[in-house]
């Protein structure tokens, strides 16, 4: 016979690394971590680091000022690109987590004002982070239990118009019950767009990528119609839906400027319940076991169908507090285009945190400050707008690809489902 | 003389494992060469390296004494090289000249394939061996014996002198396995070479000049047939005693467990599978089922268990009809069940072994409360299971995907086996596993039969089967052509009856003297 020209079966690659993985196997490791940085930690760092230098290069090549520094002399060339690199970052950092000397004068002045003035660039990045929290365990979970939740998205946007809607239509609620309320709201309407695909799937088998896809078309264009339409804020030439009651706005602990709200703690205790409900309960037991071998999951008597609908449900419900979160902590209305991709970007978070809950805020927090960072970036260093999205776009390119990471810095390939034996450590 | 082929200092390392360690290996022109080894003793990677799928880290390979260094199977074979893996590589709709020509193919001065040709030379090829095999013949119309046949010609055709068969034996009924060994000494009488891959010590023993047995990556000694048995083998594979022959007590059959009555079930594709397949199981009894795989024993298996449409037909569970029911409710009446597919079905790899060990119990206490799972306690159950059942394991908290075959199998007889049974369904619980895992998990499973469980075994290795079954129910094509008391079932009877042979006709043809069994 001939392999090289034959039709190689299907399952070649797989009985390689099943001679590898498996016949061979390995004698067993007693210590888990080896020592130093776990990869776990390390890649996403290096990702960053990666993805600063990129982004130095982008911001030199389009900077005006190095080319004139060029023309000028080789000398101030690179001059002019040391400054506008230094200055961008430097914008970077303090936008993002605040100017470190103007925070320890603010303290020794012992000015109220001016301590909460120096510290909110960092409470800023608390309020960026908390939109992808939500969305971010929504994709994880969906992951947990293998369904690809593209949906977030459009989840992230029923979430929003549901909140939006009881929040401005009821009227005359205390704070106790109207806020819980809207809430809820939030989080069913992304439930029951996350409902539709999931039970598409389990009823005709379409798949949900497909499926959550064109779910985020029908509800982008059904917020656009609603805002020029029933939703729409009487007597505003704006597509803006009506403000929201306060008493279901999420309270904020300081006073304006300053936006840090509620949210952010309710965001934690999410991620707390989504940890809970997936490694203490035997609901999460099921749907992992689902996600990770629906075979071995239908021989254990579990409904692999039921767990698969009520995955797709709870991972919409946690996009849709997304949404919730940022109409009623943050823009206290509901506007065209309000999220900026969130949803999206959280396919990305997940993936980086492992499909871990403390994954996800860890990545959440850095996604959220980089966002912050990067927009002052813009105000105070004068770089493109465009520039900062590729540099976003970079950092998250190579955060989602950890093998370019490793083969960049050549580090050594972690045992199989390393990760995993890490998540068991909290489980058990 | 010059070997035709010798391996010197193979050695391969993956990551934290040594799978070849300075492996040294002389094939003789015309001798059969076995190599045996448990699994994951580095039989397979040696091969590989042998067939260029893998680059060794050291060593040196010398074909006919010269120096040679293999890239690929292409260069593999153009160095004379040709190998049958265990899941043949054939296109059942193409004919055997087809699959042959596959890759060399031949045409005619207009290009087109040269058909007539190429079966002329399989035609050559098939009788100057003793193949019988018609070139014309469509591979899927033909039997898993000569489908094998077509794989060795396919190699004759490449014009390999060096043949490596890779656990031949596995897919044949006895008969097969006898019409093959006719078929590899009549190459060798006519100066092939072959290194024949084994784990089973009788054919081992039957058919090669020279024995390597291989131990974790290291040749542990060659020896003649002549001058080893059994037992020698099987501790030289597995490194300490092994128990070959099992304690079997006299049955004692009680009441009725399983009762199955005329069940109709099909396939994927909705061809019949089972066909009007009718027996019992009693209690304290082996109920062994034998058959060449793809006879319809998956999907009776499978229908049992409640994994499977039953169309036409009643299964009952202790009296009560459990035909069509959910698998939870036929686990919960008290089955066990060892499915064919561990790693499919059996385990999941990516979760370590404590949470294995309670797939199918999770949510009954101790191991839940109300919704709650209890941690603590499913480690400490899984660690006395671990202790219990010999589970080779660093800690509980292990992900299976880390174990070995063997240690997979225990987990799952562990899971299945300790909790309170009266049905035990097993289905090839020791297919792929090493002497030591087969050894106890046969024991185990008479254990259980001796505490009154009722069994159903299935398997598609007739040892097996013969020596723990106290009835032996022989499935051809998806029915059950007889039932035959263990006193009755010789090796030579059950195997003509595997082969379609009718009953009267098989009596007749082993003249009904008892053979010995083994």
């Amino acid at each position: 016979m001939n392999p090289e020209k034959t039709p190689q079966p299907p399952d070649f690659g797989k009985l390689v690394l099943e001679e590898i993985n498996h016949e061979a196997a390995p004698p067993p490791q007693p210590e888990r971590r080896k020592r130093g940085i776990p990869q776990s930690v390390l890649i996403p760092l290096l990702a960053v680091l990666t993805g600063l230098i990129f982004g130095a290069i982008f911001i030199i090549l389009t900077s005006q000022e190095v080319y004139n520094g060029f023309g000028q002399s080789f000398g101030a060339g690179l001059t002019a690109m040391w400054d506008v690199v230094a200055r961008s970052y430097t914008a970077l950092f303090t936008g993002a987590l605040g100017d470190p000397v103007r925070m320890i004068n603010a303290l020794q002045s012992g000015n109220a004002l001016e301590i909460r003035r120096a510290f909110n660039p960092f409470l800023e990045s608390l309020v960026t982070s908390t939109p992808y929290i939500f969305a971010g365990l929504a994709v994880a979970l969906g992951f947990r239990a293998g369904v690809f939740n593209i949906g977030a998205e459009g989840q992230l946007f029923m979430g929003a118009i549901t909140a939006t809607y009881v929040g401005y239509k009821l009227v005359g609620l205390p704070m106790i019950i109207h806020l819980p309320l809207a809430l809820l709201a939030g989080a069913l309407g992304g439930a029951i767009w996350g409902f539709i695909p999931g039970w598409l799937k389990a009823k005709t088998g379409g798949h949900e990528v497909i499926n959550t896809i064109m779910m985020n078309y029908i509800a982008f264009r059904l917020s656009e119609w609603l805002l020029t339409g029933p939703m729409k804020r009487p007597g505003s030439y704006n597509p803006v839906s009506p403000e929201i009651q306060p008493s279901a706005w999420l309270p904020r602990f300081f006073e304006d400027p300053i936006r840090f709200h509620l949210g952010f703690f309710l965001a934690l205790g999410m991620a707390y319940v989504v940890y809970w409900f997936l490694f203490k309960t035997t609901w999460g037991f099921e749907l992992r076991t689902v996600g990770s071998n629906p075979y071995g999951a239908k021989y254990a008597g579990m409904d692999v169908t039921k767990n698969t609908v009520l995955a797709m449900t709870l991972s919409g419900a946690l996009a849709g507090l997304a949404g919730a979160n940022e109409v009623l902590g943050v823009n206290h209305s509901l506007a065209m285009a309000f999220s900026s991709g969130y949803g999206f970007d959280s396919i990305a978070l997940a993936l980086l945190g492992n499909n871990h809950p403390v994954g996800v805020v860890l990545a959440s927090l850095l996604f959220g400050t980089l966002r912050n960072g990067a927009t002052s970036m813009q105000l105070s260093a004068n770089v493109p707008n465009d520039i900062i999205s590729v540099l976003q776009a970079v950092i998250l390119a190579f955060i989602a690809a950890p093998a370019i990471i490793r083969s960049l810095y050549r580090l050594r390939k972690p045992a199989e489902g390393e990760g995993m034996i890490t998540i068991k450590g909290w489980g058990g | 003389m010059t070997p035709i082929l010798e391996l010197r200092g193979i050695t391969k390392r993956f990551p934290g494992v040594l799978a070849n360690d300075h492996i040294n290996l002389t094939l003789e022109k015309g001798q059969i060469h076995a190599l045996l080894g448990e699994n994951g003793a580095g039989k397979t990677t040696l091969m590989n390296i042998l067939y260029g799928l893998y680059q060794p880290d050291e060593g040196e390979i010398f074909i006919n004494g010269q120096k040679v260094t293999i890239h690929s199977p292409a260069d593999a074979i153009a160095q004379g090289i040709g190998m049958v893996h265990q899941h043949f590589m054939l296109i059942p709709v193409f004919t055997v000249t087809e699959n042959v020509m596959l890759g060399e193919e031949s045409t005619r001065f207009d290009g087109f394939l040269d058909r007539d040709q190429a079966a002329a030379r399989v035609r050559t090829i098939s009788e100057q061996y003793g193949l019988a095999v018609d070139p014309y013949a469509y591979v899927k119309d033909l039997p898993v014996g000569v489908q094998q046949r077509v794989e060795i010609i396919k190699l004759l055709y490449r014009k390999a002198d060096i043949l490596i068969l890779d656990e031949p034996t596995a897919v044949l009924t006895p008969q097969e396995v006898e019409e093959l060994f006719d078929i590899m000494r009549s190459l060798v009488e006519q100066g092939k070479s072959i290194i024949f891959i084994s784990h089973k010590l009788r054919e081992v023993l039957e058919i090669a000049d020279l024995i390597t047995v291989i131990r974790r990556g290291r040749v542990v000694g060659s020896v003649r047939p002549e001058e080893a048995d059994q037992y020698r083998l099987a501790s030289m594979m597995v490194g300490r005693e092994v128990q070959l022959e099992l304690e079997r007590p006299p049955s004692e059959p009680g009441e009725p467990v399983l009762e199955v009555e005329n069940l109709l079930v099909t396939d994927e594709l909705g061809q019949l599978a089972v066909d009007h397949v009718s027996f019992d199981v009693h209690s304290g009894e082996i109920l062994g089922i034998a058959g060449v795989q793809g006879n319809g024993q998956t999907e009776l298996i499978e229908a049992i268990t409640g994994h499977r449409h039953i169309l036409e037909g009643r299964v009952r569970l202790l009296g009560q009809d459990v035909t069509n029911a959910p698998p939870r409710v036929i686990t919960e009446l008290g089955t066990g069940y060892i499915p064919e597919d561990r790693q499919r079905d059996g385990l999941v790899l990516a979760f370590p072994v404590m949470d294995n060990l309670i797939l199918r119990t999770y949510y009954k206490p101790p191991f839940a409360r109300g919704r709650r799972m209890e941690w603590e306690t499913i480690r400490q159950h899984a660690e006395a299971l671990v202790k219990q059942y010999d589970i080779r394991t660093p800690s509980a908290l292990t992900l299976c995907s880390a174990l070995s075959g063997g240690n997979q199998q225990k987990v799952i007889v562990a899971r299945e086996l300790s909790r309170p049974i009266r049905l035990l369904v097993a289905a090839q619980p020791t297919r792929g596993l090493d002497v030591g895992s087969i050894e106890y998990i046969h024991q185990q499973i008479l254990e259980k039969r001796s505490q009154g469980v009722a069994v159903l075994l299935a398997s598609t290795e007739l040892d097996e089967i013969l020596q723990l079954s106290d009835r032996v129910a022989v499935m051809y094509r998806g029915q059950i052509v007889a039932i035959v008391p263990a006193a009755e079932a010789t090796k030579d009877y059950i195997g003509l009856l595997m082969a379609g042979v009718p009953p009267e006709e098989a009596r007749q043809r082993i003249g009904r003297k008892p053979v010995e069994i083994g």
